[in-house]
Parts: C-alpha cells; structure tokens; sequence
C-alpha cells in the first residue's frame, strides 16, 4: 500500500505506484478497446509530418485549441477598469461563470459579475423582464456606481436590443434616470476579447460623452488594452509618468488595483479603477493613446469624432517600443523625457548587451494578442533573436501585413512566417516540422511544450499554472528586463537539462555563463 | 481578527431574514424560499450517520434571479464540461462562437490515460468557432466539414459528440441530421446533444440531455464489436457518476478490484466509448454523483433490468459502509474480500485520523458546491471531527436535499443556488474555520482571512475518494486551515484598540 499518513502521496506520484500502474494497465487491455500501440504511435507520428501539416493547414471548418477567447470577456475586462462598476452580461448566465473562473484563475483574484440569467422563455420572449429586475437586483445588492452592460451571444442572435432595454428599466425605476448604465453589444460570433473590450471601452466613453460638450485641456488619455499582465504594466506606466512629471492624463480603463487587492481581512469588491469624474472628463483631453491598436479600433475612432488626436502603439515593450511610448508621451505633454529614464534605458540596453551572446540568433515561435505578437516579434529583433513563427488566431490581413514590414525591417527578421487567424493545433504542425529554440505564448502552450519539446515562456493572457507573473511589469524598460531575464533563464535552464548527466554531458554544465 | 460570529438555528433564522432585507422585495420574495435551517424530523436517523434532519428548502431547482450574481452554470457545461467532455477516445465539439469551449478547456481535471492528440483527446478544444454569417446561414453545413476534417486529422477518434452551445437552438440547426449523415460516410458514432445553455437553469438539464443522448445515440444503436466481443461476468458493475476529478475513479476501482469485482465502465472518468457500450451488460450500477447520472441509471433499470445503488466513497465511514452495501449485493466470497479490503486499509485510517483529527478537531466547515458535494463529503469532514455550519448547492433538486437530511444535523443553515451576496454575508457572520467552494468564491473568501478549498477541482489537488484519497483530503483541510499566513494579516502597528489600551 503506497498510502500513508506520514508522507501523503498525491495524484502525481501515487498513480505512479506499481499498484496503479498494474490497474490501469488492465483496464486499458480488458476493457477499454483502444487502438493498437502500434498504431497509436504511428499515427502519432504521421501528425508530426509535412504531410500532416498541410492536411492540417488546409483546414476550412474546424478549429482546434485556439488562443483567443469571445467578447464578453473582454467587455467585463474593461468595465472593471472603472471605479466601483459592476460588469451586467445580459444573456445565458453561464457565461457569466466562465468570465469570472477564466479572469480568477489568471490573476488569483475575485472577479464580480452577473448575468440577466435568460431562460427558454426569455428566448422566446426576450430578455426585458430580465433586464429590469436584474439592473434593480444589482443596483441593491451591490452598491455599484455604475453598471455596464454587454451581451452573451444569446441575446444577440434574438435580437434584444440594449439601448432600449435599458430605457424602459430607467422608467420602471429599476436604478434612477441619472445612474449610469453604459452598453455595448459584444457577439461572441464576431472577433474576440480585443474586440469585446473595444466594444465596451466605446460603450462607456460614448455614455459619458456623447450628451457633452468639449472644452480642450491639455490632458491626455490612455487605454491600456486587454492585457494579463495589466496590473503591473499599469503601475509601471504610472511610474514613467511620473518620472516625466506628466500629471495631467487619464488612463481609461485602469484595472491595476481592480485585479490586485491586498489581504487584510476585507474583500473589496471594487477597488481603484477609473473615476467616473475622470473618465467624463476625458472628453476634454487633447489626445487619447491607445497602447494596444488592435484592442481599440472603435474607439480610437470614437474619439478622433469628438476631435482628440488619436494614436497606437503596438504593446510598449522592449527598447524601440517604450521609446516610442515615451517620446509620444512627450510630444503630446510637452515634457522632456528626463536622464533617469536614459538611464533606465541604458540599464536595460546594458543587461541586453551582457547577454547578447546567448540570445543571438535563437529561434522563437510566438503566438497571442495580436498587439503582443508585435510588440514581443520587435524585441526579439533587437536582441538579435529570430522569429520564426508569428501566429495570432484573432490577428487579420492588416496585422499580417503590418508584421510582415516589421519582419522585414531587420535580417533578424528573415525566413519568418506570419500565421493569422490559425490555432494551437497548427502551432502543433509547425513546432513539429520547423522546430524552434523557444515558445513564447500563455499556459495553453504547454501542450505544445509537451507534443514537440519546445520550452515555454509564459508571457500571454491567461497563465494559470504559474503564479503571480502578472504582478511583474513586461511594459517599459523594467518590463523588458522581467522579459529578458524570463528568456535568458530559460535559455540556460534548458542548457543546463541538456548538459546534466554525469560523466556523458557534465563537462558543459558550466559553473559560469 | 476577533469579529462577532453567530451559530445555531436562531441565529441562522434571522442571518436569513437579515440578509433577505436587502433585496428589492419581489426577489426578496424569491430568495426566501431557498433559504433555511435543517429541522427536525421524525423520520428514522441514516444508519451509517445516526442522523436525520429536514434539509428541503421550499424550491430547488427553478431559475436563478435576474442580477443576483448566481455562481451557476449552465446546460452546455453540464454536458459537455460534466457528463461527455471526460470521454477520451471521442472527440466533443463545442458547436457555436470560441468563448464556451475556450473557457472549459483542461478546467474541470478529468485525468485520463491516453495521448492527447493521437487517441485521446479530453485536454483539447475542438469547436466550430461561429462567425457572423453562420448565424445568418445556419452552420449545419459547417458543422459537417467540421466533422469530415476531424476524421482526416484525427482519425483514431472512436466518435464524435456535437455539443451545442446557445445560437444552435436558436438559429434553427438540424445537427441530429447532420449526425446521421456524418455515422452513415464514417461508420462512427456521432452524437448530437440539445445542451444550449439557455435551456433549463443550471447544468443539471445539460447533465439530463446529456444521458438522454447516451440513450439515444449509443444504447438505441447497432451493437458495436466492442459490445458483442464482450462476455458479460458475474461480478461486472460500472462506476457511473465517477468524473475522475484528480484521479478519483482511479482512487476508488483499486477498492472494487481489490473485493473481486470488474468494472466494466467508469462514466465517465478516463472513459472510452467501449465502457459506456458496454454499460448495460453488467450486473450493477454503483452511483456516486447521483444529480448528473441518476437518470440513465433508471433507464438501464428500467430497460435493461439492472440494478443501481448509491454509495459514498468520501471518508472511511462512508467507505467502509459503502463497500459492505456493495458486497452485499454479491456472494460471500465478495464479502469476504471486502471485509480483507477494509481491515486492509484500516491501519492507514488510523494513522490519517490520529495525524490530522487533533489538528482539526471542531473546526466549522461551510460548503457550496455542485453534484452529491454538498452532502457526500460532509461525512469526510466527521470522520476528522469537524462541524459542518452550512452547505448548499448550485443545482440540486428535492431528492438532493432529502438526502441532505441524512447528512447535517438540525440546525444547519442551508442555502441553494446561494447568491455571491448571500454567501459573502454568511460566511462574514458565520466566520467558519474553513470554507469549501469554487474558484469564483476562492479569492473573496480568502481575502477575509478565511482559509478555502476549491471543493470542484480538488484545488489541483486530489483525489479524495477512497482510502488513499482521504488521505490527500486530510492533509489539504489541514494545510488550509492551519497555514501560518492566515494569521498575517494585521499589520502589527494596526493593532485593534483594545489590545494597545491593555499593553
């Protein structure tokens, strides 16, 4: 009996134990009619081939494994960026549990929000009842200041139409006329995450603005984007600011202290994010700046209307990116990008240099966020790294091209291919017959570092099976040290698995690198 | 962190009332009958538990409040996340938009053997990923090539189940067509589930559509070969309601092959479609989530004559009580062996017991969970000596919490599809030692100073069935409970009052 009270064995060693190992070995014989091992492992093969790949590549219908996620999520990601609002998906109400399980797994925090909770009837019917009792359950139960709704795909496909919802909930005093109830219509059937959080963030600056007249100031706001790594990325950006003595600027979703609430014996259901105040007045600000350009097309749009200058970056990270960042910043507030910032630049430029050696020339295949893909493909260009594959599920035609031109923009970039609107599943095809050094993606990928033994860098929305990556920046210069020494260690981690055996490898386990 | 906590009946009674009052009243209305303190009753006590109280609230089962935050789920995750999903040599597809199947990937810890990939394929999301114009168009056709590529890429997959997400039954698809086409070109078994997630109000009619469509799309077709090769023994039974969370199935088959009994299909834990073919040949149906599979057990009874019973392999008094009432339904040499399995393990209960018991000796318990939880591992926590306070489920029915009754005794408080105010509330009040719940519950509850088990997923932990489960489920309520950080969470230099008056 391999159980006992001294050592407690669980799941990963004590089905390893011979007693279990002997009864799954027999349930697989007598009882499971599975395919010959020989088979298994010949078609396992076969998936790994050229050929296979381009059965997979040539793929019409069906998705498999891809890394990108509905709407919703990221309306609920953006709502929650404002101060003490409650996200309301009108539709199913599972959804709603899959939002909140999918953001808490990643950040290790609560995350708050509820669902009309439509039945049969509701589809038949609509959702109006369910969206007058529950915009008044919401308001009572959970003090929020504002309540954004978005939608399950569910209401979308009978139609409910939310500004008018929302009006005759107003007039049956389900919450007062003045409170505030901004929307967005967020189909899972159309795009992703990025989209859903364009979506909303359009939503609630149109709830506050569109009535409003516009006095310019010299303000400027920023969106952050959908980002996992949001909570220290925003902290870091505050920073940068501050090191510029910028002051006046609004950042239009801040999630910083939303998805990173202490222990103290309270649970704040809300905690930080944007100020309604502020985020009214940032229809006056002189330009908006968008940090991720595929997150907000919309609403970049939206605010080049109302007259602000408009801008994108592509994920500020690494040098030439957060350079970028900073002169943009600079040239929009007037204020000079001070010497400590060189020098934290310098800093960052000299850790790169010191490990140049080790970075030149490996091989990486990336895959995520369209805006991440960018901005992660350009800083292994300035490392003297090679991108091999570059692969967004929700990235489109505009994103290839515009990867492409940065490929092209350095020999590092060369022999790269760039994959839109694929999944994992051709990850898989590709890592198998054009292998790479490294994969650089989210906890997903670990099944492709399992199936081609391609180690993984976890740097992408969501990371489940890591703890606590999000609490570190990857944005700016500090960021890209967190990045650069995430890739370094796994550079010689691997090194040093490869080199471990004792009198056949060890002469190149090296006690210096 | 000294805060006022209340306990017992009255208090419960007005903590309800308590918390009702913030409702707008016509919800206030509705909440009120899922809420309430186990009675007494009349009734004989259970014979393992010695217990017997009333547990009913006066609704279960009916939709959820609009705006509540209801912690439920829905039809498609009870089909596809619960009752399919864990079948490995099949292929389930999450018919509709990304988000459903994206959100379910690898979360619910069905341990399996098998590669993934190649014959296996649990931990994968396969999906029709539906754009706009498939919502216009129908996405029938798309489904179907759907299928036709998943048996070019995959073709060691043993079938096909179409899981159906929200659009499908609205836009009018006819997926049972498509399957029957797609099993007349492959000679595979397809599957169609009607397990929109609109339908009913929780995961318990996906659980239900779910058993349906084995009926329907396995047990009402052709015998396989996997079936007539097959020669039925005397001592077969299947495990059904096994979800092999963490490898719980795993946990408990060693105990029914170490009694001399064959279990020919685990449901659906580590599963092959094999097993489930096979199911109705066997001489028992042994039962442990008796929510999501009670109903294909009434209809193999019904149609096939085979017995079911349920049993509890949570804590070793419910083991122990459960292997007798399993042997009881075979000969003496099965008795015999039993009584060699128990007295086997007995030493390792004992060590477990006098490890842990005095570490968590009357420490108060409150759960919310799904499925048999809420009441099944309410005696693991007795056999440590711990108090349960309160316990609920997201989607239990009457028959749930009658068979609640033979579990807590009189005065706990009960609450179904508990609401996150509500629970927030209660546990606030009730300040219980340990809470056991979900991820969505996790972080708050932590974030009080309340230490907490996932009580789904084990917390990536487990297993916690049998003997070598309760175990691990000893050392994990300890390791929550007595973790030094809990009682890090005042700053020292924010000493309450009183203390610093007292220096």
């Amino acid at each position: 009996m391999p159980q006992s009270a001294d050592k407690v064995l669980d799941h990963a060693p004590l089905f390893q134990q011979p007693e279990y190992k002997e009864m799954l070995k027999n349930k697989k014989v007598q009882y499971e009619c599975g395919h010959p091992d020989e088979m298994v492992k010949e078609i396992g093969d076969w998936t790994k081939s050229w050929e296979y790949r381009e059965k997979n590549l040539a793929r019409e219908a069906l998705t498999v494994n891809p890394a990108k996620a509905c709407q919703p999520l990221g309306a609920v990601f953006a709502a929650a960026g404002y101060e003490q609002t409650m996200s309301f998906v009108h539709g199913s109400q599972g959804c709603v549990a899959y939002y909140r399980s999918h953001l808490s797994r990643h950040f290790k925090e609560p995350s708050s929000c509820v669902s009309s909770s439509m039945t049969e009837d509701a589809a038949v019917f609509g959702g109006l009842t369910n969206m007058v009792d529950g915009l008044a359950n919401t308001k009572a139960l959970y003090n929020p200041k504002m309540i954004a709704v978005s939608t399950t795909c569910m209401a979308e496909v009978i139609g409910d139409d939310l500004s008018s919802f929302i009006a005759q909930a107003k007039q049956k005093e389900s919450v007062p006329e003045d409170f505030d109830v901004p929307f967005a219509h967020t189909p899972a059937f159309v795009g992703s995450h990025v989209d859903g959080y364009d979506n909303m963030q359009k939503g609630i600056l149109s709830h506050f603005w569109e009535k409003a007249e516009r006095t310019v100031t010299g303000s400027i706001n920023i969106i952050p984007g959908f980002d996992g790594f949001a909570v220290a990325n925003i902290r870091e950006m505050k920073r940068l600011l501050a090191e510029m003595g910028v002051e006046d600027y609004t950042i239009l979703g801040d999630v910083s202290d939303v998805y990173d609430t202490p222990s103290d014996g309270e649970f704040r259901m809300y905690a930080g994010g944007t100020k309604l105040d502020d985020a009214k007045a940032a229809l006056n600000a002189k330009a908006t700046l968008s940090l991720q350009e595929y997150n907000t097309p919309k609403t970049l749009e939206y605010c080049a209307d109302k007259g602000q200058e408009t801008a994108a970056l592509h994920y500020p990270m690494g040098i030439q990116a957060t350079d970028e960042f900073l002169m943009k910043i600079s040239e929009l507030t007037g204020k000079e990008i001070p010497e400590s910032l060189r020098m934290e630049r310098g800093r960052l430029v000299d850790a790169m240099a010191d490990s140049q050696a080790w970075l030149h020339d490996k091989t990486f295949a990336i895959y995520g966020d369209p805006d991440f893909v960018y901005g992660m493909a350009r800083f292994l260009l300035e490392m003297g790294a090679q991108p091999k594959h570059c692969l967004a599920t929700n990235g489109g035609k505009k994103w290839a091209k515009k990867m492409e031109d940065l490929l092209a923009s350095s020999p590092f970039g060369a022999g790269c291919q760039v994959w839109p609107q694929k999944d994992l599943w051709h990850m898989r095809s590709l890592l198998a017959t054009e292998p790479v050094d490294m994969l650089i993606g989210n906890s997903y990928g670990k099944y492709l570092e399992r199936d081609t033994g391609t180690p993984l860098i976890r740097l992408m929305f969501p990371i489940f099976d890591r703890h606590h990556h999000h609490r570190f920046p990857t944005f700016g210069y500090q960021g890209a040290l967190t990045v650069l020494v995430k890739i370094l260690d796994t550079i010689f981690d691997k090194l040093d698995d490869d080199t471990i055996i004792p009198g056949e490898t060890d002469y190149s386990y090296d006690l210096t690198r | 962190m000294a805060k006022d906590h209340v306990g017992g009946s009255e208090d419960y009674e007005a903590l309800i009332e308590e918390v009702l009052a913030a409702y707008p009243a016509k919800s206030a209305k509705r909440r009120a009958k899922h809420l309430t303190v186990a009675k007494a009753t009349d009734e004989e006590p259970d014979a393992t538990t010695g217990i017997a109280s009333k547990c009913d609230t006066q609704k279960s089962n009916i939709k959820s409040v609009p705006g509540v935050m209801t912690i439920r789920g829905c039809a498609y995750a009870g089909s596809k996340g619960v009752v399919w999903g864990p079948v490995k040599d099949m292929v389930h597809i999450s018919h509709g938009p990304v988000g459903c199947g994206q959100y379910s990937w690898s979360q619910r810890r069905n341990y399996y053997i098998g590669k993934t990939g190649v014959d296996s394929f649990v931990t994968m999301q396969f999906t029709t990923d539906f754009q706009e114009k498939d919502i216009v168009f129908g996405g029938d056709k798309k489904l179907a090539k759907t299928i036709d590529e998943i048996e070019e890429l995959f073709p060691l997959n043993n079938g096909v189940t179409i899981q159906s997400e929200c659009p499908i039954g609205l836009i009018g698809d006819d997926i049972e067509a498509v399957a029957k086409q797609k099993n007349k070109e492959h000679g595979k078994t397809m599957v169609p589930v009607r397990c929109e997630g609109f339908r009913g109000v929780s995961q318990s009619l996906g659980h239900h559509i779910a058993n349906d469509a084995v009926r329907d799309w396995v047990f009402d077709k052709e015998d396989s070969d996997a079936v007539k090769a097959y020669e039925p023994g005397q001592y077969d039974v299947n495990v059904i309601g096994d979800y092999n969370i963490g490898g719980d199935a795993w946990a408990s088959r060693i105990l029914l092959e170490e009694m001399g009994l064959n279990v020919v299909g685990n449901w659906s834990g580590d599963a092959t479609l094999a097993e489930i073919e096979r199911a109705p040949k066997a001489k028992l149906n042994l039962i442990h989530c008796y929510r999501s599979m009670n109903y294909i057990c009434r209809h193999m009874e019904e149609k096939y004559g085979i017995e079911w019973m349920e049993y509890n392999f949570f804590g070793p008094s419910q083991i122990a009580a459960s292997l007798r009432a399993i042997a009881a339904k075979f000969d003496e040499t099965i008795q015999e062996k039993c009584e060699a399995v128990i007295a086997k393990y007995q030493p390792l209960v004992d060590e477990v017991i006098a490890k842990y018991r005095p570490r968590l000796e009357g420490k108060s318990v409150m759960l919310y969970v799904g499925g048999l939880r809420p009441r099944h591992v309410v005696t693991a926590y007795d056999d440590l000596g711990m108090v349960i306070a309160g316990t609920g489920y997201e989607f239990g029915h009457g028959d749930d919490y009658k068979r609640t009754g033979h579990y807590v005794k009189e005065g706990t408080l009960i609450y179904d599809d508990v609401t996150g105010y509500e629970l927030e509330k209660f546990i606030e009040k009730i300040r219980p030692d340990l809470v056991g719940s979900g991820i969505k519950e996790k972080y708050p509850v932590q974030k009080m100073g309340i230490p907490f088990r996932q009580m789904h997923s084990w917390d990536y932990s487990g297993p916690y069935h049998g003997y070598d489960g309760f175990a691990i489920f000893a050392r994990d309520m300890d390791m929550a409970i007595n973790n030094p950080v809990w009682g890090l969470y005042d700053a020292p230099w924010k000493s309450a009052p009183e203390a610093i008056a007292a220096e």
